[in-house]
Order: C-alpha cells, then sequence, then structure tokens
C-alpha cells in the first residue's frame, strides 16, 4: 500500500462512524432494531481497515516518522503587521496514532456490539447508535489530526458528543445534571488547552505540530523566553485534565456514570479520557523540565486521591470511575516523569481491560437489572454492590473474564498490565534517582497497591461468598453477544500480545514500535538526562527514516530500575491483594468495626474528600452569588435608566401624538375632504350612457371643426 | 340634368345624418346597430363616387369591399355582444346599460 493510500484508507476509517451517526440519525425511525446491527457493523469494517492501516505502518513503513498530509484551509493573506497567515490542516499517521486507531475501532466496535443486547428494549435505541458513531468519529479525529487545530475542534467534539452520551437518559435529573457537569468542567480545561495553542500560534503563525516543534528546535521560543513556553507546554496540558479527569478536575468522570454502562466503558476506556493521554504523548517533545514535572504530580495526585477514594464506593461502576481516574493519572505520571512507552503502553492495555471490566459490570447490571424487574423491585439499586454477591456461580463468562481484567489493573505478572504499571513504575524511580522528587514513586507504589486492593474488594464483594439478596441468586448469565466483547477484551489482556517475556515490555515489539520521540525543548530548559545520549552506535539511515536507536540516561537508568521496581510492585500487589481476601473472603477482620474505628478517614474517603461540597460552596455558589449581583445591578441599575427615559420618551410621545391628531390629521383631512368636494361636482357627467358620450363627441367634433376652420 | 359627384356626396351626407341620428337616439342595441351600418354604408358610397369621380380609381372599389366585408364581420360580433348583454340585463336599452358609471 502506498502512503498516499493509507492517508485515504485513515480518512475511511474516520469518515464511517460519521456515516453510522448519519444513517442512524436521519433513518433511524425507519431502521429500528436494525440501526443496532448497522451501527455495528460499520465500526466492524472501521475495524479492520484500521488494522490494516497499523499493520502497514508498523512493518512496511516501520521507518518512517509519520506519514502525513496537510492542505491549507483559510488563506488571510497577507494580515498587516503580521505577515502572511493562514490555517493549515492536515492527517497524520505515525506508530502512535496507528495502534491508537485500532484502539479506539476495536473498543467501539465492542461497544456496539454490546450495546445491541443492553439497549435493546431502550425506546432511544437508535439515537443511541446514532451517538455512539458520532463519538468514535470525534475521538479518531484527534487520533489522526497533526495539527492543534484540528485536534482542538475534535477535542471540542469529543466534548459534545460526551454530554450527548451521558445525558443519554435526559428525563433522569441527575443524568443531565451530570452532562452538564461534564461538559463545564470540560471547558475549564479547554480553556486552558486554547490559550496555550494561542501563545503558540501566536509565535509561531501556525497550528501544524511540525512547525511549532521545528521553530522551537531551532532555538525560537515563544517570546524568546523559556517561561512562556512551559506556560505553553501547561497549558496545553489544562486540556489533558479536564478531559482525562486529572485532578483538580476529575470530579466529572465519577458523575459521568449516569450514562448508560456500554457508554462509560467507551468513555473511560478508548476514548475522550485516553483523549488527554494521547494529546500529551503527541505533544510530548516541547514539554520542558518545569512542565513535565508539573504534569507528573498532578498524574501523582490524581493517581493517589482516586485510589484512596475507590477503596470505599460501593457503587460498582463508581469504584471502576475513580479506579480509571487512578489509572489515568498513572499514564498522565509516567508521561510526566519521560517514561514515554510505558506511560503509553498503559493506555492501551488500560484501555482492553477497563472496557472489559465496564462491560462486565454493565453485564451484571443488566443481570441484576432483569432479575429486579422480574420481581417487580424498582427501589433496590442494581448497582451496589451490597446487594450482589455469589454471581461466581450464575454469571461464569462475566466473572472469568472479570478477574482476569482485575488481575491485569492489579498488576499481576503474565497480565498486560503488569508490564505496563511496572514499566511506569520503573520510570517514576528512575526520575526520582536523577531529579530527586522521590515522592511521585512512592506515590506510585502506594497507589498500585490501593489499586490492588479495592480492585479486589470489588471482585470478591460482586463474584464470591453468598448471594446477599434473592435477586442476585436469580441472575443469570448475558447473551453471547454481550459476553463476546468481554471474552476478547480478557484475552487481548494477557502478555503475549506486546512482548514474548512476560516480565520485561522493553525488549517486546509494542516497546519497539513507540520509542520515546526526542525532545525538541533547547537543552538549557529540559532534563538533562532526556536529551544527554548514552551510546551513538546507529545514526540515521537516511533522511525520511528517522531512528532514534541511541537511549538517554533515563532510558538506561529505567532499564537498572527494572527489576527493583518489578520486586517493588509486585510485594505492594500482592500486599493489596492479601488485605482484600483477609478483609473480604477469609473476614478475619471485621471491617466495620475497622471504619467505626477509622470513622473520620473513612468518611472523608467515602465523600470523594469533600471535593464536589468545596467545589459546590466555593465556585458553584460563587459564581451564583455574583450572578445574583450581577442581576440586581441589571434589575436596579441599567433597568432604572431604560425605564427613565422610556418614561421621557413617553411624555415626549404624547405631545408628539396630539400635535399629528390635530395639525398634521386636519390638513390631510381637509385635502381630502376638498378632492372629495370637486369630485362630487364632476360625478354628474359620468352617466355611463354611450349615447351621452357620442354626443359629447360629436359637439366636440363640431366645435373643433369650426375652430380649426 | 346630368347625375354628378356632389348629388353622391349629398345622398351620402344624408344617409351618415340618418345613421349618427339612429346611433344617438335610438334606445335599442340592434337599432344603434343599423346606425352604425348606415355611417359605413355612407362612407362606401363617397368611395364609390370618388372613385367614379375622383381620383381614386379601382383603390375607391377595394376600400368598400374592405368595408363591406368589416361590417359584415363586426355586425357577426357585435350581435354576439348583445345577445350577451341581453343574457345578463335582461334587456337590449343602451340606456339600462350603464355599469361603466360605476
Amino acid at each position: 500500500m502506498s502512503t498516499e493510500n493509507l492517508l485515504k484508507y485513515s480518512i475511511v476509517v474516520l469518515l464511517l462512524p460519521i456515516l453510522s451517526f448519519v444513517i442512524n440519525i436521519f433513518f433511524g425511525k425507519k431502521l429500528k432494531r436494525a440501526s443496532g446491527v448497522i451501527g455495528t457493523s460499520i465500526l466492524m469494517l472501521s475495524l479492520v481497515i484500521s488494522i490494516i492501516i497499523a499493520f502497514t505502518k508498523l512493518s512496511v513503513y516501520s521507518g518512517a516518522k509519520i506519514i502525513q498530509t496537510s492542505a491549507e484551509w483559510v488563506n488571510f493573506g497577507n494580515v498587516p503587521g503580521i505577515g502572511p497567515l493562514s490555517i493549515v490542516v492536515g492527517i497524520g499517521i505515525d506508530n502512535l496514532s496507528a495502534i491508537m486507531l485500532v484502539v479506539v475501532t476495536l473498543i467501539s466496535a465492542l461497544v456496539h456490539l454490546f450495546s445491541t443486547e443492553y439497549m435493546s428494549g431502550d425506546p432511544k435505541y437508535t439515537r443511541y447508535f446514532a451517538y455512539l458513531g458520532f463519538f468514535t468519529f470525534s475521538m479518531l479525529g484527534i487520533v489522526l489530526t497533526n495539527n492543534f487545530f484540528l485536534m482542538y475542534v475534535f477535542w471540542e467534539l469529543v466534548g459534545i458528543s460526551s454530554y450527548l452520551l451521558i445525558g443519554f437518559w435526559y428525563e433522569k435529573r441527575s443524568a443531565s445534571n451530570a452532562a452538564k457537569k461534564a461538559f463545564l468542567v470540560n471547558r475549564v480545561g479547554d480553556l486552558g488547552f486554547w490559550l496555550g495553542i494561542l501563545i503558540l500560534f501566536v509565535s509561531y503563525k501556525s497550528f501544524s505540530f511540525d512547525v511549532i516543534f521545528e521553530n522551537i528546535k531551532s532555538g525560537n521560543l515563544p517570546f524568546n523566553s523559556g517561561f512562556y513556553l512551559t506556560l505553553a507546554g501547561i497549558l496545553v496540558f489544562c486540556g489533558a485534565i479536564g478531559k482525562s479527569a486529572q485532578f483538580p478536575l476529575h470530579v466529572w468522570l465519577p458523575d459521568a456514570m449516569e450514562g448508560p454502562t456500554p457508554v462509560s466503558a467507551l468513555i473511560h476506556a478508548a476514548t475522550m479520557v485516553a483523549a488527554g493521554v494521547y494529546l500529551v504523548a503527541r505533544v510530548f517533545v516541547m514539554f520542558t523540565a518545569d512542565a513535565l514535572t508539573f504534569i507528573a504530580y498532578i498524574g501523582a495526585i490524581t493517581a493517589f486521591v482516586a485510589a484512596t477514594i475507590a477503596i470505599t464506593q460501593n457503587d460498582i461502576k463508581k469504584v471502576l470511575a475513580y479506579s480509571t481516574v487512578s489509572q489515568l493519572g498513572y499514564m498522565i505520571m509516567a508521561l510526566g516523569v519521560g517514561a514515554y512507552t510505558s506511560g503509553f503502553f498503559h493506555l492501551v492495555t488500560h484501555a482492553w481491560f477497563k472496557a472489559a471490566l465496564f462491560l462486565g459490570s454493565g453485564s451484571v447490571i443488566h443481570a441484576m437489572h432483569h432479575a429486579l424487574h422480574k420481581a417487580g423491585d424498582h427501589h433496590t439499586d442494581p448497582q451496589d454492590i451490597r446487594n450482589m454477591g455469589g454471581l461466581r456461580k450464575t454469571m461464569p463468562i462475566t466473572f472469568i473474564t472479570f478477574l482476569m481484567c482485575t488481575l491485569a489493573i492489579s498488576g499481576v505478572p503474565f497480565t498486560s498490565g503488569f508490564m505496563s504499571k511496572d514499566g511506569i513504575l520503573a520510570g517514576t524511580l528512575a526520575f526520582a534517582h536523577l531529579s530527586g522528587h522521590w515522592l511521585i514513586p512512592i506515590i506510585g507504589f502506594t497507589a498500585a497497591g490501593m489499586t490492588a486492593f479495592y480492585m479486589f474488594r470489588l471482585v470478591i464483594i460482586t463474584f464470591t461468598g453468598k448471594p446477599k439478596t434473592t435477586f442476585a441468586e436469580n441472575t443469570h448469565e448475558s447473551k453471547l453477544v454481550m459476553t463476546l466483547p468481554l471474552i476478547v477484551l480478557a484475552i487481548l489482556s494477557f502478555w503475549f500480545f506486546y512482548s514474548v517475556n512476560p516480565f520485561d515490555a522493553s525488549k517486546g515489539w509494542f516497546a519497539n514500535w513507540i520509542k520515546p520521540p526526542q525532545t525538541v525543548v533547547p537543552a538549557q530548559y529540559q532534563w538533562n538526562f532526556l536529551t544527554t545520549k548514552v551510546s551513538e552506535e546507529v545514526a540515521s539511515i537516511d533522511q525520511t527514516m528517522e531512528v532514534e536507536a541511541t537511549k538517554t540516561v533515563l532510558e538506561e537508568e529505567i532499564h537498572h530500575n527494572h527489576t527493583t521496581a518489578m520486586i517493588l510492585s509486585l510485594s505492594v500487589a500482592g500486599l493489596g491483594i492479601l488485605l482484600a481476601f483477609v478483609f473480604y473472603f477469609w473476614k478475619k477482620v471485621d471491617v466495620d468495626a475497622l471504619t467505626e474505628k477509622i470513622k473520620p478517614i473513612y468518611n472523608f474517603s467515602l465523600n470523594k474528600w469533600y471535593i464536589d461540597e468545596l467545589y459546590q460552596s466555593t465556585i458553584v455558589n460563587g459564581t451564583t452569588a455574583f450572578s445574583r449581583l450581577l442581576g440586581w445591578f441589571d434589575n436596579t441599575i441599567i433597568d432604572g435608566a431604560i425605564n427613565g427615559v422610556a418614561a421621557i420618551s413617553k411624555w415626549f410621545s404624547f405631545f408628539s401624538g396630539k400635535f399629528d391628531n390635530v395639525v398634521i390629521d386636519g390638513i390631510v383631512n381637509l385635502t381630502a375632504y376638498g378632492t372629495g368636494f370637486i369630485g362630487l361636482l364632476f360625478r354628474k357627467a359620468q352617466t355611463g350612457k354611450v349615447q351621452t358620450y357620442l354626443i359629447i363627441v360629436l359637439i366636440g367634433l363640431v366645435l373643433l371643426f369650426y375652430f380649426v376652420s | 340634368m346630368t347625375v354628378g359627384l356632389s348629388h353622391y356626396l349629398v345622398i351620402s351626407a344624408i344617409l351618415f345624418s340618418l345613421g349618427l341620428f339612429a346611433i344617438l337616439t335610438r334606445k335599442n342595441a340592434i337599432m344603434v346597430l343599423m346606425g352604425i351600418e348606415l355611417v359605413l354604408n355612407s362612407a362606401n358610397l363617397n368611395f364609390v363616387a370618388f372613385s367614379r369621380f375622383g381620383r381614386m380609381n379601382l383603390e375607391g372599389h377595394i376600400a368598400t369591399i374592405f368595408v363591406i366585408i368589416l361590417a359584415a364581420a363586426e355586425a357577426a360580433i357585435a350581435l354576439a355582444i348583445i345577445l350577451n348583454i341581453y343574457h345578463n340585463y335582461f334587456s337590449v336599452n343602451v340606456d339600462e346599460i350603464d355599469k361603466l358609471k360605476e
């Protein structure tokens, strides 16, 4: 396949989901049930093409850094004082986007498939599939673009489509509020993102990644200062804070659970939250040392805060939601410390097992819902794990896949999650060694232990033991269309898809595909361990094939720390799992008594660190108070001024009206009466009789003759 | 006494006056139409007379034939119009047909 065809196919991949959207939105009424099948098959096609593209890129064009094409979209001509200005847009395929294409389309296709059963019976069935297509389209746009402009456009499209999906059951007040919250919180991050883009655009007159990076590389910094480069990096990262639900803007994500469960799987695995991490990976090369440190700390804080909250949640989806936030923090932290490969690797592996976990929880909720429905119970919460238990027997496939993915997220060997998490932890250790930021690996390992604990707590309470309600007893395994995606995703959580050696991913083919890119930031603003090379045995082969075979000091250090990290991460994961078993399976410790003892801490975690309450009392209430002040200003001062003007106008119009009525109308009426009177005089001449007229004609003729002659 | 041009013209003038009189005084539309025929025929007589005594030669005859044909067509159309008027007003009295006034 030529590079041209590769790009053409990727455009096809991009446009197929929007085709699904168009078909389902315009012909949904006629299609009814068929819309699910159509949406699924279109996404399947899209998936197949994506796999072909990824395969071609990774094998045939493995040397090429990026295959891209651009076109001028708007040309402003020669702007006075600025010079020629135009907006160039385009798409590009590199290893990162090729892999991401497969991730997005596969999960989207599986979610489509899953939804055909999960959403059956929903009155808005066709619209649901239309939205899913739209969402996938937006995410694919982010993946494929090669410039900030289109990135931002698709970024916002993801925002609006997530709004539509989270608020899909908008009849429920909580759902519509959650959708609004997600949209508004994201907007905060997006504002920063846009400001960051503008700093870069003002400096370089271009949105294109390549042009911006080339400029930075040549030492041309925004406003000639490293500070502005750091600022631009942090502002762009703000977009990721919003979309990837990083602390302090993570509050929207747990609420987004109000959407249908397959949507949660899509949002939390492959799209939207992945967009932020993908963005950071995409523009990784332009982050300065300060920006990277900021990113690493934000990621670490997020990972820790979310993990502490996840421990106490009782809603199956809430646990998974906070686990997503925590894992996203991990990825961001990994990118922040420079463990680029592991960060992106974790994005991919996390996408598989988190999608499976969400779909698995969907399967459980579906089964619980049906059992409750049969029993005519509408009060019991089908999502509360305290109502479940013993589902291992009634839902064996769901249980096994769920367990597999739990092992993966906890970082148990022979799973994908083990390799990626291990790489991240090794990265944080190496980073701490080289820079002295020891807090980051400490948080990293703590969060890893907590992850293992709360995930096993979830599995044990949900699937093992005795059923806690009769409904849990009466659940049944879901249909094949729902379990098949689970099986596929669970299988993808094994190690052998990424590397032969289950203990070291750095020699595997995935690490070979995703190499840390060469930073473009000038040396004085960058960590020296990211710029200096260890060995330089392989130089670039030719101009187009930029192979970066040299290792940075950081990579070397990661390599050294690998064993330490592995032992440490295994022990914390083991400890977490062991504690979960002690607490919930063998019940050696009375959990209730323990929570009573540490009530304040427990409540702090249960109430999500009171962050929502904090925002409510400060930002939300502050805004409402400020609006009330503005409202008062409007009502009294502005309206008062307007009313005053109105009163004067009214008074003036009264006199103006009198003048009109008496003087002007008098003249007009007089003219009319005069005309009428004259008309009355001449009306007599008009008899309507032809002969009268003829006589007048005759007399006229005779007179004419008389006078002429 | 020889019959000359002036005799014809006098006859023609008498005929024209009679026709005009009929047009102006008759109340019946058909009578008015007949008056018109008289006026037309007085013109015919003039044409023929000038053709005989004047310098019009053949043109006068041709004009006369034209007028006769025109008169026939006019009579046909005018009678049709009168018939329609009768259908609408149940009268052919031109005095009563004074809708033009309104």
